[in-house]
């Protein structure tokens, strides 16, 4: 049951190779054996586990199975989960426990899917490490010393260790592909509006987008299956048609149009990674592709826009916090005043009071325009760009991080340090894009990922050529050795 | 970023900022700041803000209650709840 596609264990569990109930026992057992020392899960949800295996096993039975029925995932932890505590990684909801499932929880439910509890990740989505949760940092299953990436971090360590086949995830900025690329697994982030967000704590509305973690492409594409579609709770939701998308047994992609963007292989790229980057275009390129530079000029000022444009919504989306109607409540509060401004100074971790405080900052009057106005134009000045290039290749390939997964507590003491690990990511969310990474090789024994990048609602391009690159190499079925 | 101004911002944010965290903080804020000025350097003069990467506008609804009344559910998980009330200390004397 370790290590094989969801396709095959559907396979095993329609061909009663193995019931749903001991598929799950297999993966709960790993995470109690083995979980602890990566610090993957904030919750184990042992018991509804096994209940929604046993309906499962029910459901193959009586033959009104979907693809996904019975094969078991991890959820991170800021989709609303109903019985099941929804904490963000964060003391200020800590106790939290939603009176409703999220979308993307519902949809899995439906699809069969057995939830075995909640990851880890960087408080409220925010960090590039997963070392900003109240439940302390993640470690990378190939070398406990280093960070998994973040904010989803607990989802790909989880995914990475084959604690779990496949995993949820959500990327404001890079939260699904950083730390993906970083621990060796597949990861997408869908277009802007293809998951509904209903009942996934906000950070920053305008860029967040849910998606999944798996080992190969072809398990994200029948994953991503479960979870897309328009949902009117979710304002943003776009209500277009969800393409089939895994790809034919026979899928080819000649001919298409692979662009490199120049400004991703310059000078800020380690030689190393680059060279690893290069080689999987080759395996490409050998695959019939046509390969073409393309130019994305605005590119440098994705990082900069994107660090005003989502501290200042999360400073909008986190005035919910107030210790009044859920979540935590500072004791014995001597005023209003004192019970809203304590609770949210004891509930939020470093790191979301420093994007609050810089959200306030770039939204007082006085600074819109010279921040937020700047910010949003630098916008569309990035998205033109994607646009300019679109014209001259089907999909954009570069590394997806600047580096492999670097030390614990190597980037905490310096906020603009950490900020640039999504240098390669962050302006695929600011143009709302669809873009997936998958293993490419290693660097000193550390996992390298290469970034896919499509046009909006083109996630079946991202599949595709996924698929045909992963039949030619093996990188997304390695395993780090200590969790063999 | 001097301390009056991290006071002046963290009571706009009802954050409550020890006078220990000031310093480091104002540091903090101002290199966060200081890089985000790059867009300094950009001529972006002419060109129109974009607030949503798809261009799409406001979805409308008809005007109807669509929510079901799950007040006793909400109040279950809040801090302090009495007779369907949310409980907050005295704002009026």
């Amino acid at each position: 049951m370790l290590n094989r596609s969801l396709s095959d264990l559907s396979r095993g569990l329609r061909d009663g190779d193995f019931s749903s109930v001991e598929l799950t026992r297999f993966f709960l057992d790993r995470i109690r054996s083995r979980g602890g020392e990566l610090n993957a899960f904030i919750t184990v949800a042992e018991e509804q586990a096994l209940e929604s295996a046993r309906a499962a096993d029910r459901r193959l039975r009586d033959g009104v199975a979907q693809p996904l029925t019975g094969v078991p995932y991890a959820h991170k932890d800021l989709f609303c989960t109903e019985g099941v505590l929804t904490t963000c990684a964060s003391r200020m909801l800590h106790n939290f426990v939603s009176p409703y499932d999220a979308a993307v929880t519902e949809k899995l439910k439906e699809a069969g899917m057995v939830m075995l509890g909640k990851t880890n990740m960087d408080e409220f989505a925010m960090g590039s490490s997963n070392e900003n949760s109240f439940y302390g940092a993640v470690c990378n299953p190939w070398d406990g010393e280093r960070v998994p990436g973040g904010s989803s971090g607990g989802s790909a360590a989880a995914v990475a260790a084959r604690l779990a086949p496949c995993a949820t995830g959500t990327d404001t900025g890079g939260s699904i592909r950083q730390p993906a690329s970083l621990c060796g697994v597949t990861g997408i982030k869908p277009t802007y509006g293809r998951v509904s967000r209903y009942g996934m704590v906000a950070f920053a509305s305008s860029l967040d987008q849910a998606g999944v973690l798996a080992a190969g492409a072809d398990d994200c594409a029948l994953m991503l299956q479960a979870i897309a579609g328009f949902d009117r709770r979710d304002s943003t939701s776009m209500d277009e048609p969800v393409p089939d998308y895994t790809p034919l047994p026979g899928a080819d992609i000649r001919g298409l149009r692979v662009g490199l963007p120049r400004e991703y292989f310059g000078a800020d790229l380690d030689p190393e990674i680059g060279a690893v980057v290069e080689q999987a275009v080759g395996v490409l390129r050998g695959l019939g592709c046509e390969v073409v530079e393309v130019e994305l000029p605005a590119m440098s000022l994705s990082v900069p826009a994107y660090y005003i444009l989502a501290p200042a919504e999360c400073s909008s989306n986190l005035a919910r916090y107030d210790g009044v109607r859920y979540g935590h409540r500072c004791e014995a509060p001597a005023s209003y005043d004192d019970l809203y401004t304590r609770s949210r100074a004891e509930g939020f971790g470093a790191e979301v009071k420093r994007r609050i405080l810089v959200g306030t900052y770039v939204l007082s009057s006085g600074y819109y325009d010279a921040y937020y106005l700047k910010a949003q134009k630098a916008r569309r000045r990035i998205r033109d760009d994607f646009a300019r290039a679109f014209g001259q290749a089907d999909v954009l390939i570069g590394p997806t991080s600047p580096t492999t997964a670097f030390r614990l507590g190597e980037k905490t003491g310096d906020p603009v340090t950490m900020y640039l690990s999504d240098v390669y990511t962050i302006a695929v969310n600011l143009a709302g894009l669809p873009a997936m990474t998958v293993p490419a090789g290693f660097v000193g024994g550390l996992p390298v990922g290469m970034q896919m990048i499509a046009p909006h609602f083109r996630e079946q391009d991202l599949f595709r050529a996924g698929h045909c690159y992963q039949r030619e190499t093996d990188w997304h079925r390695r395993m780090p050795g200590a969790f063999e | 970023m001097k301390i009056e101004e991290v006071i002046k911002l963290a009571r706009l944010a009802h954050l409550k900022v020890g006078e220990d965290e000031m310093e480091s903080l104002g540091r903090d804020l101002s290199a966060i700041l200081a890089f985000a000025e790059r867009l300094e350097s950009a001529n972006l003069g002419d060109v129109e803000p974009l607030a949503h990467p798809l261009d799409a506008a406001q979805r409308l609804r008809p005007d109807e209650v669509t929510e079901e009344d799950r007040r006793e559910a909400f109040q279950e998980i809040a801090p302090q709840t009495r007779d369907g009330f949310y409980l907050v200390p005295k704002v009026i004397d």
